[in-house]
């Protein structure tokens, strides 16, 4: 339970991060929180023999919102956005999910950015970026690029980060008006990785009839964290109803593909998706009405 | 010799120095450098809880950082908070009223979870209080002291002193 021994660097600029990727390749690994890297180091099933701590890079320490965007920067803690002030009108979905990663000493120290990076297809960050159109940037040696969420999450625990690249900010777009949210998960015990995890997100006609818009994404279902678009599109254009919700959830049932493992069945990660669908659209809706408190 | 960095950090207020290997964790730093052996380390990889310190006031896991990573930092460990003449802090008291604890090995790290929940105005409701507990994990007593400890006290002061 020892991590084994590495050289230790502690840039204080991103141009500073860029050259030592650039300098020692593979054999380098980005420490942000550790929250993940570190048990992982002590497991040894990571033994890098370079370690490059960000956490000095002070550039890199910012949330900032405006109308409708979230900018996180890379060493942005959970726990940063968790107590934003009136998250939880603006997006019920996004606390919620937030108060699913870990405990809050995991939060205090854990980072949103590292969690993309990381890719755990059961943690919830990757999620709320599919769910809520977020963008990610990556700096390299020739540059700066974006990529969208849908583009990021190639695999298990692998993103569209090259090698010599570092993600330094997620944008998530926050709408405002008649529109609701909901994150429900099903874990062994609280903080626990998730088994399933469901978000949703419904906007409304202004006679609050018809549903606008929707979002459906899950976790713990698949390689990455997935949206469900075939679940979407049956929301779009139809009334907010508890039929189109089964239907709905249904669609995801039978469009997910989970594997089975020691923690579930694919079949009941399935059913628990289907319910946890379900429960979550009629919250959702019932934000976006305004009927209830959220959060 | 593996190359070791100097580690300056003040727990409890009171300044420290000493060496590290870059791969050494914060818990072991304050347990064979600095012998504060109140923080106890259980897993090792971030999921027990025993280790929890807090850092500028929040809680972490002293088993997920380095100690070189807390260069110049704050701490607050579990020998910070009893008074110097031995006066416990009154969730010690409390722990110590109900039964909070057996063999003792989790205490330091649920002591210091707690610490941080009721400098924050930690309400006093069962449900609350073990959400918050989850990250600490307990073999001997079943939680019940223990969530019986904190919503005493979180009852009675709706928030406590950090330790001093």
């Amino acid at each position: 339970m020892k991590p084994a021994a590495f050289s230790y660097h502690a840039p204080k600029s991103v141009e500073e991060i860029l050259s030592l990727l650039s300098e020692h390749g593979d054999e380098a690994k980005i420490l942000g929180g550790g929250q993940s890297l570190i048990p992982l180091m002590a497991l040894r099933l990571a033994t890098p023999s370079v370690v490059i701590d960000i956490n000095g890079v002070d550039d890199l320490d910012y949330v900032r919102t405006d109308d409708n965007t979230l900018q996180i920067g890379a060493l942005a803690r959970h726990r940063d956005i968790e107590e934003l002030k009136g998250l939880a009108e603006w997006c019920p979905m996004l606390l919620e999910a937030i108060q699913m990663v870990g405990h809050v000493a995991i939060r205090n120290r854990g980072t949103v950015v590292g969690s993309m990076a990381h890719a755990d297809p059961a943690a919830e960050w990757p999620a709320m970026a599919l769910g809520l159109e977020g963008v990610i940037d990556v700096v390299g040696p020739s540059g700066k690029r974006t990529i969208a969420a849908d583009d990021f999450f190639v695999s298990l625990l692998t993103t569209a980060i090259e090698p010599g690249e570092v993600a330094t900010e997620v944008r998530l777009h926050l709408p405002k008006g008649r529109v609701g949210s909901c994150f429900l998960e099903l874990a062994r015990r609280h903080g626990d990785f998730a088994v399933t995890g469901v978000g949703t997100q419904m906007s409304l006609s202004s006679d609050r009839e018809c549903v606008e818009d929707a979002r459906v994404v899950a976790i713990g279902v698949g390689q990455t964290a997935v949206r469900i678009r075939e679940a979407e599109d049956v929301l779009v254009g139809e009334s907010p109803i508890d039929e189109l919700y089964r239907e709905a959830a249904r669609v995801v049932h039978d469009t997910i593909a989970p594997s089975d493992d020691i923690h579930a069945t694919a079949d009941y990660r399935r059913s628990i998706a289907e319910v946890l669908t379900r429960r979550s659209l009629a919250i959702a809706a019932e934000r976006a009405r305004g009927e209830t408190a959220n959060g | 010799m593996a190359e070791t960095y100097i580690v300056k950090t003040e727990v409890n207020g009171k300044r420290y120095q000493g060496r590290a290997e870059a791969r050494t964790t914060l818990a072991d730093f304050l347990r064979d450098q600095l012998n504060l052996t109140g923080t106890h380390l259980g897993c090792e990889h971030g999921v027990c809880g025993a280790c929890t310190i807090l850092m500028e006031g929040r809680s972490i896991r002293s088993c997920l950082m380095f100690a070189v990573q807390a260069d110049g930092k704050s701490l607050e460990t579990i020998e910070g908070l009893a008074e110097s003449d031995g006066t416990l802090h009154p969730i010690q008291e409390a722990f110590s009223k109900h039964h909070a604890l057996q063999c003792g090995f989790c205490t330091p790290g649920f002591l210091m979870t707690i610490i941080e929940y009721l400098a924050e105005g930690g309400e006093a409701d069962e449900e609350t209080i073990r959400q918050r507990l989850s990250g600490n994990l307990c073999r001997c007593t079943g939680y019940q002291g223990i969530v019986k400890a904190v919503g005493e006290v979180a009852a009675r002061s709706g928030s406590a002193p950090t330790s001093g």
